[in-house]
């Protein structure tokens, strides 16, 4: 079967829609037109077109570029494509980066997860993106390109306000290099069910065993995804683990808690934000001190 | 700007006029093809899920202009006999209106895993809201489309045995034996999986 093509009984309407063969070229495209609006999975921009938030004349298909959909092994890290996909970060990333992938596995459904990448995510940059806590927790490093030349910019320093980041007119995301897990990690998420839920809040906790370092990111609490400084110095019993006790886990879900800056929200009151850190945080330090334990017993 | 793809199986051109056209208003508005329904249009309900190169997808969110040369496969074409038979006998369908994106999902979900858990069943539909039935019925539907599935496999293996009759008693050097044809007797025909007539299409990429 070959479908009938409707008659167009209008002039072609202008506009553009690239389909560039490999990065340069992509960023060539975006430097000629700047205006000109990447689309990757889609999960968030086409949203708002359908919604006519937004009309774009000209779109940049990213899906098409085969060097944004690979992961490489770095060694002492994960190099991630922007364009990977969760659900291959859920299938094939797990061990290595666990929290990554836990995170990965509660954004939206099967379906989002089929298309949205840690690129959107991050070029998006919304607060309440689930891939942001885990790349705060264990010190990721996102990759920007321009026809300038490529920049690393820490994750910690790339968010500068709601759905705002340090990225330029005319750069891309194209890839995040995230350390392997040390230890044990946790990401938790409160939300109203298992599936297609933008969080109310989430917590990633990363612990690495060796450098006695403890790492955080919140999300959905704040105007940017954040880190909780003063509980990542928080003084752990390294030396006698049993010595972990309650009065410490709520220290640190209290330290987690104030490092938060919520706001009251269709989702969630500011109050039950900083209520619901302060359990993950303790929950997330007990589990991941308990696997660290049991580990190395 | 003209598009050409393959939708269940044809090869398919379809002329769009902005950058932002969704698949799923291209294949309902440009091709009429129907059997994908609008709903929420922002991937929440997953009524408008296809297969795109394989992967279920909310065609939604999907920009037409990104599918150039890639294989699209609705409820029409994606879709085994077991798992529509199924959604029948068990009821799991009233309005309607989700079933289209509903039986993309479980079938590929079929494909993936060939008797799955209540608790894999409900990660994979997570993306596919009812508000009719209550979900127990779809779920009961999965396990019916699973185990019909399996006693079509197995016939099917039976069929093949018997296509080498004199295998069991003379071993011959290029014959498979029975038992070497059961793997791939297991996964169901390509041809079986489209609802018509139309040739299969190939494996993506």
């Amino acid at each position: 079967m070959t479908a009938p093509v409707p008659a167009t009984t209008t002039a072609p309407a202008d506009f553009e829609f690239h389909r560039p063969a490999d990065t340069a070229e992509a960023l060539r495209l975006l430097a000629q037109r700047p205006e000109t609006v990447p689309i990757a999975g889609g999960t968030d921009l086409m949203v708002a077109v359908n919604y006519r938030h937004t009309r774009p004349a000209a779109m940049l298909d990213l899906t098409g570029l085969a060097e944004l959909r690979q992961w490489t092994d770095e060694g002492a890290s994960i190099r991630i494509g922007a364009g990977v996909p969760y659900a291959r970060i859920v299938a094939e990333l797990a061990t290595v980066l666990p929290s990554l992938a836990a995170a990965s596995r509660t954004v939206g459904s099967p379906q989002i997860r089929n298309r949205g990448t840690l690129g959107g995510n991050l070029a998006t940059a919304s607060p309440a993106g689930d891939g942001h806590p885990p790349l705060l927790a264990t010190g990721a490093c996102v990759e920007i390109a321009s026809l300038e030349g490529t920049r690393t910019v820490d994750a910690a320093d790339f968010y500068t306000g709601p759905k705002r980041s340090v990225l330029e007119p005319g750069e891309l995301v194209t890839a995040v290099t995230v350390p392997k897990a040390a230890g044990p990690q946790q990401f938790l998420k409160v939300g109203t069910r298992n599936a297609m839920v933008i969080a109310v809040c989430s917590l990633a906790v990363s612990l690495d065993l060796d450098r006695r370092r403890l790492g955080t990111g919140i999300g959905s609490a704040g105007p940017t995804p954040l880190r909780a400084p003063e509980a990542e110095q928080i003084d752990l019993p390294w030396a006698a683990p049993s010595r972990l006790d309650d009065a410490l886990l709520i220290e640190f879900g209290r330290r987690v808690a104030a490092a938060a800056r919520p706001i009251d929200d269709v989702r969630s009151t500011a109050e039950y934000r900083r209520h619901a850190l302060a359990v993950c945080a303790a929950r997330a330090l007990r589990r991941v001190w308990t696997a660290a334990h049991e580990r190395s017993a | 700007m003209r598009v050409t793809m393959r939708v269940d199986g044809a090869d398919t051109a379809a002329d769009i006029d902005r950058p932002g056209e969704s698949l799923l208003a291209t294949l309902r508005d440009r091709l009429a093809l129907t059997g994908t329904k609008n709903a929420c249009e922002q991937g929440e309900c997953g009524s408008c899920t296809v297969l795109l190169d394989g992967d279920p997808v909310c065609a939604c969110l999907v920009a037409t202009a990104q599918c150039e040369g890639r294989e699209v496969r609705t409820v029409v074409g994606a879709v085994p006999r077991a798992v529509r038979d199924a959604f029948l006998t068990c009821g799991a369908v009233q309005c309607g209106f989700c079933t289209p994106g509903l039986l993309v999902t479980v079938a590929d979900l079929l494909e993936r895993e060939a008797d799955p858990s209540d608790l894999r069943i409900r990660e994979a539909l997570a993306g596919n809201l009812c508000r009719c039935t209550g979900y127990e019925k779809i779920i009961e539907a999965v396990h019916v489309a699973a185990a019909a599935s399996v006693s079509g496999a197995e016939e099917a293996r039976a069929t093949d045995a018997t296509a080498w009759p004199e295998a069991a008693t003379t071993p011959a050097v290029d014959a498979p034996a029975p038992d070497s044809v059961a793997p791939s007797a297991a996964a169901p025909p390509a041809t079986e999986r489209t609802g018509d007539a139309r040739p299969s299409a190939g494996e993506p990429q």
